[in-house]
């Protein structure tokens, strides 16, 4: 059967649910190359580790007694660790990492949190996405409110894109240009029943048919495939790694990407959980820099992962961790200068819900990224001036 | 008679008439009796705010029916329009308002009325029963969600909805953090029978829900460790909105509700004396012993509470921008009646704004309107409405879980590329429901082995099979609705569709289904 125009409708069409969205192919793009410090043709990729990474056995501290304490049954044998110094090493999965991390093109964070660390999953991603106090409700994305404040250029495919996910995370709300590519069959079909329009007859009217335009120019901007020689782990999160790679492949360029990995909020049965998860995400994340290489964008884009929240440092009764503070993140990119920033958790001091403080705030990670990769003011998107790291070569 | 004729001066349906003249007119009436009446006759068209002389307003005509319509139920039939456009406004206010419910009449699944599940019972559980005790919420959960959307599909009393939603989305609670899908339900109720009623009534009956003291943290708010959430929430969200109360108001009143809570077993509201901190304390000036029902009485007090509501009313049925003048009348209804739910409905439906056709399609359907109002709209007839709930969830609105306690933002929020494209898919394939039906059948017979239906779909009983029976059972009866119509062409059904002229003209020959899935493509049909 054909719809008006045309087209045969097939079933997978038909039987798929409201809020996929897909991008296919992308026209082969011209090299970046341009190493412009500060300026949106730096390419920011957010990593969103679902559910609530445990940055305590990704990121080991290998010579703490605490440490094996708190885990009889989790915690990760010294012997199996890949040290990085003296007292913190990565979980044995993450080998793939380790090229990366010789090269020293990847930065470990510890102790990523906020003060008043929230432990609903709801609230705490949402804490993280808007930037906001934990006391404080704000509506718009961080990422939204940057654009809003210094737009990317208009001749971006758009402002963000969201891949494996159809929450917008970061680029809710505010008068940013952010498609979801959910789905990777389904966007530039479904975009075809956009269309642009002008009609200024009332403010309502006028933001729906800016978000017609949006997905118009993101669909005109976001097609074409490039042929990458990099392949990309069988897995969801590697499709979903092809997809980002695509978009920075695109010739209409984007300033920052997000893509999710989910399932890490692991209460029960963690060793097999995670450590499953860990290595798609290492695999992910080297093939990500492969596909980077080929396209000569390595060195225009950083990566940084982020979740809600880390786990607690005592392991519950299920062979499992609930849900903590503080945690740690990767920090990756051509121009990153790697190594260990933030101190080892403080295992010594855990509060009254047995959890470690937080060091760096997470603020802080985004005022890097905000100030030293694309040179714009902090203070005025976050509100408040945060301390930037160091992880940025000049 | 000596009067100061000054002093009386009148002005009598905008005509001036000095007290003097006004006398002389009283005076010629007494004297010739037969004139009298006449003279009367006169007075009373000259003084048109006289009831019992008044003449009824103009009839609102289609359009401004059509709008009143839309705006306080989920769609209207042109037969509906028509009759409500021979009203005036009062008129048309008071039939909506005279012909509300408070109770709905789709039966509630079983689980709701049945013995309360102690919200203890997971201690002790392995994790296998653990495992299956969180499926069977997640269960209950989406039977309750299929259990409100089926009441909006079908209520005769679709405003009473459109106000238990609104007040859903004002004294939020969600199933996320409640995680009882009986306490919910029982918050449903509550807010269902107040939702037209009195507000006082409904504000201190939601201080007390179990479900509202779960979600604000009541019950661990005690003597000596106080929780302000509730407080906090009561003050910024529910009454008086932030600037109007500073931090200490929020610490004495978090006092004031110590010792609120429930009975685990029961699930009802219980107060536990001991955990009540009855010292001195002093709230917006007011000082005293005082315990939450005064606190409620002291917001309640303050002018401040009913303009908040009333602007709250504002931005659901008239504009995204309160007009502040207008909204401190209605506030003042609202507190004027004792807090009567009605009566400010009544003001915000015959004011002057509301009718303003500037603020024609100026609001943004939501989710549940978009889908529930379609429905409506055409008369589709459907069977379980599992995929629109999934609809509705996916373009963002979760029926009993908003996402904070802010509620849902609603306005321009609920568009964005995602859920457009969404709304956009889901209006084209209820469209098509005819054509896709033997694709259906084949998927049912296990033809196809790729399927598409939600994955969550697939955590129901028999979930994907029940699913795809639920869409084979969507049918729109074209034949029959395009009869109630003059004509099959847009002259006929744009103004019945939509709020105001569409962004794309349909071509003039456009008649019937094509039309239609013209009109409800366009981003007009977004508009309400």
């Amino acid at each position: 059967m054909k719809d008006e125009r045309g087209q045969a409708m097939d079933r997978r069409q038909f039987l798929s649910t409201v809020g996929a969205a897909t991008v296919t192919a992308l026209l082969p793009g011209a090299a970046f190359g341009q190493r412009a410090a500060g300026s949106y043709s730096n390419l920011l990729i957010l990593v969103e580790l679902k559910g609530g990474n445990d940055g305590l056995n990704t990121v080991v501290p290998y010579t703490d007694a605490a440490y094996y304490q708190l885990r009889p049954r989790l915690a990760i044998p010294r012997e199996q660790v890949l040290q990085l110094d003296q007292a913190s090493g990565f979980n044995p999965v993450l080998e793939p990492l380790m090229a990366l991390w010789k090269q020293g093109e990847l930065a470990v964070v510890q102790g990523v949190g906020y003060p008043g660390g929230n432990l609903s999953h709801f609230r705490s991603i949402e804490i993280w996405d808007t930037a906001s106090r934990s006391n404080q409700y704000l509506s718009e994305g961080w990422l939204a409110r940057v654009f809003s404040l210094s737009p990317p250029p208009s001749r971006f495919a758009a402002d963000g894109v969201v891949v494996g996910s159809a929450e917008m995370g970061p680029f809710t709300g505010g008068r940013t240009r952010a498609v979801a590519l959910a789905n990777t069959e389904q966007f530039l079909r479904q975009a075809r029943r956009a269309a642009p329009a002008s009609d200024a007859r009332n403010q309502a009217l006028g933001h729906i048919l800016k978000v017609e335009r949006d997905i118009v120019q993101a669909a005109a901007n976001l097609s074409g495939k490039h042929e990458f020689a990099t392949s990309f782990p069988r897995s969801a999160f590697g499709n979903a790694i092809r997809t980002v790679a695509q978009v920075a492949a695109s010739g209409g360029g984007v300033a920052a990407v997000k893509v999710s990995l989910g399932g890490f909020d692991t209460h029960s049965n963690q060793p097999a959980t995670h450590a499953r998860l860990l290595k798609d995400l290492a695999e992910g994340l080297v093939s990500l820099r492969s596909a980077l290489e080929e396209i000569r964008r390595w060195d225009s884009t950083l990566v940084m992962t982020y979740a809600e929240f880390g786990r607690r440092p005592r392991e519950n009764l299920s062979r499992g961790t609930d849900h903590g503070t503080a945690n740690a993140h990767l920090v990756l990119g051509g121009r990153v200068r790697g190594g260990l920033y933030g101190p080892a958790p403080g295992l010594s001091r855990l509060d009254g819900d047995g959890n470690p403080p937080f060091a760096v705030d997470f603020r802080g990670l985004y005022a890097t990224a905000l100030e030293r990769w694309w040179g714009l003011d902090a203070v005025r998107a976050l509100g408040s001036r945060y301390a930037p790291l160091d992880f940025l070569k000049a | 008679m000596l009067v100061n004729s000054r002093a009386f001066d009148v002005r009598l349906g905008g005509l001036g008439v000095s007290a003097v003249q006004m006398l002389r007119l009283i005076r010629l009436a007494i004297l010739a009796s037969w004139r009298f009446r006449i003279i009367l006759a006169l007075l009373g068209v000259l003084c048109g705010s006289v009831p019992a002389l008044a003449q009824a307003g103009p009839p609102i005509g289609f359009e401004a029916a059509r709008h009143l319509l839309n705006r306080t139920s989920f769609a209207a039939s042109p037969g509906e329009i028509e009759a409500f456009g021979r009203l005036d406004r009062e008129q048309a206010a008071d039939r909506l308002l005279a012909s509300t419910e408070r109770r709905a009449a789709t039966p509630p699944p079983a689980w709701a009325s049945a013995p309360f599940e102690s919200l203890r019972r997971f201690r002790g559980m392995s994790q296998e029963e653990r495992k299956l005790a969180r499926q069977e919420i997640f269960r209950q959960s989406f039977e309750l969600q299929s259990w409100w959307l089926a009441e909006m599909l079908t209520t005769p009393s679709p405003l009473t909805e459109k106000m238990t939603l609104f007040w859903h989305n004002h004294f939020v609670s969600s199933l996320q953090k409640v995680r009882s899908p009986q306490l919910m339900y029982r918050q449903n109720v509550l807010l269902r029978r107040h939702a037209l009623g009195n507000f006082r009534d409904l504000l201190r009956a939601v201080a007390r829900d179990p479900a509202m003291v779960i979600y604000l943290d009541s019950a661990s708010n005690r003597k000596g460790k106080p929780n302000e959430n509730f407080a906090r929430e009561l003050m910024e969200l529910f009454t008086l909105g932030e600037g109007h109360y500073g931090e200490n108001d929020v610490k004495a009143a978090a006092r004031a509700f110590t010792g609120w809570g429930i009975d685990p077993e029961s699930g009802e509201f219980r107060y536990r004396r001991r955990a009540h901190d009855d010292g001195v304390k002093t709230v917006l000036g007011r000082t005293g012993n005082l315990d939450g029902d005064a606190v409620l009485d002291i917001l309640l007090a303050q002018p401040r509470t009913a303009e908040f509501i009333a602007a709250k009313l504002w931005r659901e049925f008239v504009s995204p921008d309160p007009d502040s003048a207008e909204a401190a009348r209605i506030g003042r209804v609202l507190r004027d009646s004792g807090y009567d739910i009605r009566a400010a409905m009544r003001a915000v439906l015959t004011s002057d704004a509301f009718y303003d056709p500037r603020n024609r399609a100026v609001l943004i359907k939501s989710p549940v309107e978009l889908v529930a109002g379609t429905l409506r709209q055409f008369n589709f007839r459907t069977g379980e409405v599992i995929p629109f709930v999934f609809a509705t969830n996916q373009l963002g609105q979760r029926l009993f879980a908003p996402p904070n306690v802010k509620g849902w933002p609603g306005g321009d929020a609920w568009i964005n590329s995602t859920t457009l494209l969404g709304r956009k898919a889901f209006l084209e394939r209820l469209f098509r429901a005819d054509e896709l039906r033997p694709m259906l059948a084949a998927a049912m017979d296990g033809a196809m082995s790729n399927m598409n239906a939600p994955k969550a779909a697939g955590r129901l009983p028999e979930g994907r099979e029940r699913f795809i029976r639920a869409m084979m059972a969507v049918e729109f009866d074209s034949r029959r609705w395009l009869g109630q119509f003059g004509g099959e062409d847009a002259a006929h059904l744009q103004p019945v569709l939509l709020a105001m002229a569409p962004v794309n003209a349909p071509a003039p020959e456009a008649r019937g289904m094509d039309l239609i899935r013209h009109l409800v493509q366009d981003p007009v049909y977004q508009l309400k």
